[in-house]
């Protein structure tokens, strides 16, 4: 890199982790002030821990994540699968302009859209209010699979279409031949989707607050209500937390990332020497 | 051995589509027909223009340093918004497009490693970033801290439309560089190489081949940044101090104050104008492409 494009990299840098580098610090401030600091203390982790509604909403949040992107998941890729085989353009193009909506629409427009219904059909029923666990796993699950299907869809189509058409002449049944020889060839892409839906889940705020009940919290919906008051630096703990545990996530996901692609490889590596054996 | 009729195999494909179009068909589709429909119905649900109207012609009195003015409310609150995300979009790309560059010109084992550092504050909570910020630009913030140590005079950011800007800005800038710097490191070498031995200067490489090679992505990450920072509601109220009611302020106030049908109308004619905007994008973007 030239000195000009290394000084520029660093500030983008500064700028990006500023604000981070803040927060990690006044996490471990002895007094309240965020702007001055007077001496090391675990004070705040002490008080988030003690936090039982905070701790409350992580448990929920988890447990949201975890159904949303399971489904999602499943969901998804049955879909892509489907899209993929579809012969007919003009499905096919209604299919690819539906799963686009959620991405593109703006997010509160998402998040409006399904609370006017939930709402509509919970008067319909006479419930006084029909927003709970229930309403936002739904929500989660319909903008989380557009991302699925985007990450599926493409493993489809590298995909060797005579691979399961050849499990199926030696004689596989079509369910079969899916889950032996198509499932491993796109695992990659459900991986990854699999990933986004649980990340963009655990992180979404905007659609949670429209189709949020008042029993069930997650633990962007409380930072929310958090920061409406005063803060404490308590949220400055969470939120150093959070910021190790990704960190921890990514170096590990980079680490076994580089584990599966020499795998693939060597996968690979093995089924070009079988077939100059076979050539032979 | 049993053989499997290729329609057999169809309507397993078919089958297997079936609980996804479902489900979209029921939570995005219908959802966004209850948008159409409560925006055209009062609290009795009869049809009604009303919501909409109100939107382009209700008006509040503002006093400013000009003294008290009569404005149109929903119409200011929706310039403002738009005004604020395209300088906030402007200024992402300013910042964006060179920094993709250089990561794309970067070694593959540089490109991992900064792919990933620009990646790490968007897995933090949207809400704990803007509230960083917040505590950053405050009167008796750090940046004010700072700029004394140096002997510079305090100033005021929060509670400005730049505080706003800021933020946007922030929360939105890696949805700018990663659509760029995707379409740049897919971006053939051979055709820069050819640009300058055909005699192109280094500007003119950027100008006639880079530019117009990254066109997809830089439309991408416009559309990326622009429709999220024209409908946030958050970052206004935290930075602006609530002073710069936003288009997504005031959906989430009328929602709050229950006022679903307003809600709606307000929500309806925000998707109307995107989905124009963006059908107006694709269009120029795809008639670059023919130029190109």
């Amino acid at each position: 890199m030239k000195p000009a494009s290394k000084v520029f990299t660093a500030l983008i840098m500064i700028f990006l982790f500023a604000p981070i580098v803040i927060l990690l610090v006044f996490s471990f401030n002895e007094a309240k002030s965020l702007s001055v600091f007077s001496g090391f203390s675990l004070y705040w982790y002490r008080e988030l821990f003690r936090d039982s509604e905070t701790l409350n909403a992580v448990k929920n949040t988890l447990v949201l994540a975890v159904c949303a992107a399971a489904i999602s998941t499943v969901m998804g890729t049955a879909a892509a699968v489907g899209i993929n085989k579809l012969r007919n353009r003009y499905l096919h193009a209604v299919m690819d302009t539906v799963t686009n909506i959620p991405m593109i629409n703006p997010e509160i427009i998402t998040g409006i859209s399904l609370m006017l219904m939930f709402v509509f059909v919970g008067r319909l029923f006479g419930a006084a209010t029909s927003l709970s666990f229930w309403t936002m796993l739904i929500a989660h699950v319909t903008f989380c699979l557009p991302y699925v299907i985007l990450q599926v869809l493409p493993k489809l189509q590298q995909m060797d279409a005579s691979l399961p058409e050849a499990a199926m002449d030696l004689g596989c049944t079509p369910l079969r031949a899916f889950f032996k020889v198509e499932i491993p060839e796109i695992l990659p892409g459900i991986i990854t989707g699999l990933i986004m839906a649980f990340t963009l889940s655990l992180d979404d705020f905007v659609i949670s607050y429209f189709t949020a009940g008042n029993g069930f919290q997650t633990l962007p919906i409380r930072i929310y209500s958090m920061t409406k008051k005063t803060v404490t630096p308590k949220m400055y703990a969470l939120a150093t937390i959070i910021f190790f545990v990704i960190l921890a996530l990514l170096l590990i996901s980079n680490l076994s990332d580089s584990d599966g692609s020499r795998a693939i490889k060597a996968a690979r590596q093995k089924r070009k020497n079988l077939k100059a054996q076979n050539s032979i | 051995m049993k053989k499997y009729a290729p329609s057999q195999r169809s309507i397993l494909h078919k089958l297997v589509l079936a609980p996804y179009s479902i489900w979209a068909a029921l939570f995005i589709l219908v959802p966004l027909a209850f948008v159409a429909y409560y925006a055209f119905t009062d609290s009795d649900f009869n049809f009604t223009f009303e919501n909409i109207s109100r939107f382009f012609t209700a008006t509040s009195m503002i006093s400013d340093g000009e003294g008290t003015r009569e404005v149109y409310t929903y119409l200011l609150i929706f310039a403002r918004s738009l005004k604020l995300a395209v300088i906030s979009t402007f200024i992402c790309l300013l910042m964006g497009y060179p920094m993709a560059y250089i990561m794309s010109k970067a070694s593959s084992r540089t490109q991992k490693v900064l792919v990933t550092l620009i990646m790490i504050p968007m897995w933090m909570n949207f809400l704990i970033r803007t509230y960083a910020w917040m505590t950053i630009l405050q009167d008796t913030g750090i940046l004010n801290g700072l700029l004394g140590f140096v002997g510079l005079g305090p100033v005021h950011i929060i509670g400005t439309e730049s505080a706003v800007v800021i933020g946007m800005v922030y929360d939105y800038f890696p949805y700018m560089i990663l659509p760029i710097y995707s379409v740049m490191a897919k971006m053939d070498v051979k055709l820069i190489e050819a640009a300058r031995d055909l005699g192109c200067n280094s500007f003119g490489v950027l100008r006639r081949v880079v530019w117009p090679l990254s066109l997809p992505g830089v439309i991408s990450g416009v559309i990326m940044v622009l429709i999220p920072s024209i409908s946030t509601f958050y970052i206004s109220q935290k930075l602006g101090n609530g002073k710069f009611y936003l288009i997504g302020d005031a959906i989430e106030g009328q929602y709050v104050a229950n006022n679903l049908h307003f809600a709606a109308a307000i929500a309806f004619i925000l998707m109307v104008i995107l989905l124009v905007c963006m059908a107006f994008m694709q269009r120029y973007a795809n008639k670059k492409a023919v130029v190109a």
